[in-house]
Formats: C-alpha cells, structure tokens, sequence
C-alpha cells in the first residue's frame, strides 16, 4: 500500500531527474522537455498530498499548473523556432553573443 | 505494487527522455512517461487528473512539440562546440555536472521524505470527495474563479506571443 | 469459476469480436453503397450479392509484401500502425452498447453489456481521441517521404483543430446528461415527452448534434475532409509507404475510429439502446446496432456525395465556423439549463 513518502520520494526522483536534464543537455528541445518533466514531479506533489489531506484542491491546483505549462511550452518553442531561423542550430551554446 | 509498475516506468521513461540523443525519441518516451503519471493519478483516487493530463499533456502539448521537432528537422542532437573544457583530475574527466545531479537528488529525497509514514488517508467518503468531478468543478468555478480567468487570459496573452514570436514577418 | 465473472470476460471478448467484424461489414457497405449510389451493382461475385469480399480483401493484404523504404526510422515506422489500431479499439473500452442482461436467466445477477464504466468516461474517450493523432503523425514522419510528411502534418493539423469542436459538443451534452459517464448519459434518455416523442438529447440539441457529426467526421479523416488522405492530391497521404499488414492496421484503425464515433454518438444523442417506442430491454442491444449502422451509412452517403474540402478551406470552416458555433450551443444549453432546471 503505498504511503505518501512513496509518491514524495517519486516526485522528487523525477524532478532530479528533470533538472539534471536542464543542466546537462546541449539541444533546446530536450532541456524544454526537461522542464516539462519537473512540472509533471510538482503536479504528482500536488496531487499526492491532496489525496493525502482528502480534499479536491490538489487536482485544481494541478490542473491550473497543466494550463500553465500549455501556455509555457507554447511561447518556449515559439523562442526556439525564432532562434532557430536566426543560427541554424539548437545547440544553446550558439547563442553567446551576450558573453564577455 | 502497481505503484512500483507505475514508478518505475515514469523513473525509466525520463531518464531515457534525458538520455535520448535523437529528440524525436525523448519527446515519445515522455509521452510514456506522462501515461505512467496518469496512471498513478488513477492510483490517487484522481481520475480527473488522469485523463486532464493525457489530454492537454499527452494529446496538446506533446503534439506541439512533434510538430516543432519535425519543422526544425531536429533528429540529431549536434556536437557540442568546444567552448568548453571538461575539468580533468587525473586525466579522466571530472564529471562535475553528474556528480551535481546525484547530490541535488539526494538532498531533495531527503527534504521530502521527512513526513510521517502515514497512509494515504482511507475511507471510502473520502475518495469518493477526492474523485468526484463536480467537487473539482464547483471548487474551480468559486473559490478559485480568480485563477480561471486570469489562467484564460494567460493562454491568449501566450497564444498572441507563440504567434508574434514564430511569425516570419509581422 | 464464478458465472459472472466468465459472463463479462466474454462480453469483453464479444465486444472486440464485433468490432473486428464491423470492421469487416464495413468494408463491403461502402462498396456496396458507393456502387448504388453511382447506379452500378458493385462486387457480387465473391460470395453471394459479395458477402465474402472482405474476407478476400483481407487475405490478399495479408499475402502482400511487407516493404519499408531503407531511410524511414524503423522503431516509429514500426510502431505507428500499431499506435493507431490501439487507441481505435481503446476507445471502446467505455462505450457501452446494451443495458444488462441476465443471459435469459442463466446468471445469478445482469451482466451489463459493456467493457467498463469508467466514472469519467466522455474525458476519457477525448483522451484516447488525443491519442489517435500520433499514430498519424509518427507514420506519415518516419516513412521519411514528402508525400507522407505533408499528409501526416495537415492530418494532424486538422485533428487537433476539430477536437475542439468535439469537446464542446461532449461539453453540451454533458450540461444536459448531469454526468461524465456514458452509461448515466445513455439511462437518462430513456422515457418519452407526450407519450411518443422519445426522450432522446438529440430533440433538445439538434445543433450540437450536427456540430459533434462534423467534427467526428474530421477527427476519422473521412470525406468530405479526407484531404491527408486525398488519392488524388497526395498518393495516398500518410499510408504511402505502408503495405500488407501494417496498412490493414491503418485501414482497421480508420473504420473503427468510424464506428466508435457512431457508437458514441447513439449513446449520447441518440439514446443508445433505448429504443423510440416502449419494447422489451431485452432487443436493446439490437436497436443500437441498427442505430449505429444508420449513422454508418450517413457517414459513408457522406462521402460519396460530397467533393472533398480543400486544406486551407478545410481549416477555415473549422476554426471559424464551427468553433463559434460549436461555443455558442454550450452556451445556449447552459442559459436553458439554468433558466428551466
């Protein structure tokens, strides 16, 4: 029967893993998905706790985060198509031209 | 044990997302891994959950995201231009970024897992309140109505910039 | 073993049996319809008035060669048929097709006549709906061929265009059935008004009706909006490369995106297995088969009647008036439930 510290320990394992993704990977979709896949460790919280607590308002609050993330993944990509056109890459380390 | 089922498979599918170099392949294996979340919603007494998230997640943003890897033609991750140089000890490399990771996992683990090992709160009334859909309902449209209408001015305010952004010529 | 238990197994295997075989019904309708409604007698020689065409149909895509063009991803190319003949029968995990029945009293108590019932049924059927658009688009990108891209792109285009329309028909209904789940939807509809006029939600919503046809006919890729498809514009769109087995995955997949639109359709508008005047439950089952085989051949009247939509026409009909239109019935049924309870 799994207990609340099991859901816990599983939305931080996959937020971990969502930030190390962000981090480490050079392709701007990928980090774009990895920011995808903290939101979703944040919503599994979310939901877990409001089960936990027996009240509704953790599913509101998920889904408000879901209607978020739409309209961030939906500007973010935007961002990536117009970088894109400019350098023809996706690598992040391309768009240095505001380093010292 | 369905939740270890459920776990394991969201663990695997976002590392593999994270682990993938073709980017194609890392945006099905979060679909996957989204499916396992709605499965574990399902486990919460959260159906609602569930099926909203395979809807706007798995059927509307993971669409969008096809689309943009196919339009950019992005199915290869490119080398990484070597503007940086990895920290060497010893000759191999220091694996800095890794080493980061695992410590940043560890201390969330930790932060979280120092509630009480309780039980998911039992008792048939209160899953039936958890997973009634008109309790969400009428929870969304009164108390959080502020929320809704801000969140929808929120999509058009993004639905403009996606286009003001991506657009060739204005 | 318990009676019940092996009741419903085989209700769940009798329901994906009936698929399977409307599938195959299908295949010959539409031959045969096309053929009378273009005045000519369409296949008669397999089989008697060709009962068997389907049967020859299928073996003969089975026995062709299976080809995959060498520059195509092999896990996606693989992968896509499957997707879509999944989420097609998927989607008939919650739509329930008979009230119960006890087997004519072999069983200690009704076995109701369907796979599931989910509490938030309607969501869930948009859910695995959603999920239909990647087989199409994962098939029509890793054949790795333009005609097959450009057919992918605008058939998932156009999917996500006219899931929204969808949504707010489901959303209308839903105003008046007071509950996500299919089978509450289908009991509220049983009864009559006056005594005669069957108490079905499609008298109290015409439009939203014709709005959920529509789009349902979009969502399966089907003419007049079959343009992805379009044999003549587009080779054969996103199943270009496709042959013997997975194009009959994808061909299955089509008609049995059909039928379950039809199904759902008759559960929520049209009264499922209720039928319009007062007669025994036990033919319930039978009046929505016949239901669902009258939606059917309206689908398939449809397509061999009218010319098909251009693209840009295609999106612009449903994004600028359907989509209003579609807004404007769930808003019409919320000020009529409100005002008149």
């Amino acid at each position: 029967m799994p207990t609340l510290n099991n859901f816990l320990a599983l939305s931080a394992v996959l937020f971990a893993i969502g930030t190390a993704g962000v981090f480490l990977r050079r392709n701007l979709i990928t980090i774009l998905l990895s920011i995808e896949i903290m939101l979703n460790a944040a919503n599994l919280a979310f939901v877990a706790v409001g089960r936990y607590v027996g009240s509704v308002e953790g599913q509101v609050i998920a889904f408000f985060v879901m209607t978020v993330a739409a309209a961030e993944a939906a500007v973010g990509l935007a961002i990536v198509i117009a970088l894109f056109r400019q350098r023809e890459t996706l690598n992040p380390d391309a768009f240095t031209s505001l380093k010292w | 044990m369905l939740f270890y089922v459920l776990a394991g498979v969201a663990i695997a599918a976002s590392l593999l997302v994270v682990g993938q170099r073709n980017p194609m392949h890392s945006v099905l294996l979060l679909i996957v891994s989204f499916i396992g979340l709605a499965g574990l919603y399902v486990l919460l007494d959260s159906p609602f959950a569930a099926v909203t998230q395979i809807i706007v997640y798995g059927g509307a943003i993971m669409v969008l995201f096809l689309f943009v890897v196919m339009l950019l033609n992005a199915t290869q991750e490119e080398m990484p231009a070597r503007t940086t140089i990895p920290v060497k000890i010893g000759g191999r490399p220091l694996r800095v970024g890794a080493i980061l990771a695992a410590v940043f996992l560890a201390e969330i683990v930790w932060a979280l897992t120092r509630v009480a090992r309780a039980p998911i709160a039992g008792g048939e009334a209160v899953a039936a309140t958890v997973q009634s859909v008109r309790q969400i309902g009428i929870a969304i449209f009164t108390t959080h109505a502020f929320a809704f209408e801000v969140t929808s001015i929120l999509i058009l305010v993004a639905m403009v910039g996606a286009v003001a952004l991506a657009k060739r010529n204005l | 073993m318990d009676p019940v238990l092996i009741a419903q197994i085989g209700v769940i295997l009798f329901t994906f049996v009936m698929l399977l075989t409307s599938a195959a019904i299908l295949v010959l309708m539409e031959r045969k319809v096309a053929a009378f409604l273009q005045q000519r007698l369409g296949p008669n020689r397999v089989g008697p008035w060709g009962t068997l065409q389907p049967v020859a149909d299928i073996v003969k895509l089975l026995f062709k060669e299976e080809l995959r063009p060498g520059a195509a991803d092999a896990i996606l190319f693989t992968l896509a048929p499957i997707l879509s003949v999944t989420a097609a029968f998927a989607a008939f995990a919650v739509v329930p097709w008979g009230g119960t029945t006890t087997l004519w009293g072999l069983l200690p108590e009704p076995v109701p006549l369907r796979v599931a019932d989910v509490n938030v049924g309607i969501l869930v059927l948009f859910a695995i709906t959603s999920m239909g658009i990647y087989g199409i688009v994962l098939a029509g990108w890793s054949s790795n061929s333009k005609y097959s891209l450009l057919g992918g792109l605008r058939s998932s285009a156009q999917m996500i265009s006219y899931e929204l329309s969808y949504g707010l028909a489901l959303g209308a209904v839903l105003l008046l059935g007071n509950s996500l789940s299919l089978t509450d939807v289908v009991n509220q509809q049983a009864g009559h008004w006056f005594g005669f006029v069957p108490r079905w939600f499609v008298v109290l919503q015409p439009v939203g009706f014709l709005v959920f046809m529509i789009a349902g006919v979009a969502e399966t890729n089907r003419a007049p909006f079959d343009f992805p498809e379009a044999e003549q514009e587009l080779v054969a769109g996103y199943h270009t490369e496709y042959s013997s087995f997975s194009f009959a995955c994808f061909f299955l997949a089509e008609y049995v995106n059909m039928v379950v639109v039809s199904a759902v359709a008759v559960n929520l508008y049209l009264g499922g297995w209720h039928g319009p005047f007062p007669l025994p439950e036990a033919v319930g089952g039978l009046w929505w088969v016949a239901k669902v085989f009258a939606l059917l051949f309206f689908y398939i009247w449809m397509r061999w009647t009218l010319p098909r939509y251009r693209y840009d026409q295609l999106m612009h009909f449903g994004w600028k008036y359907l989509l209003p239109v579609a807004v404007l019935n769930l808003l019409a049924t919320a000020a009529a439930v409100l005002y008149w309870g």
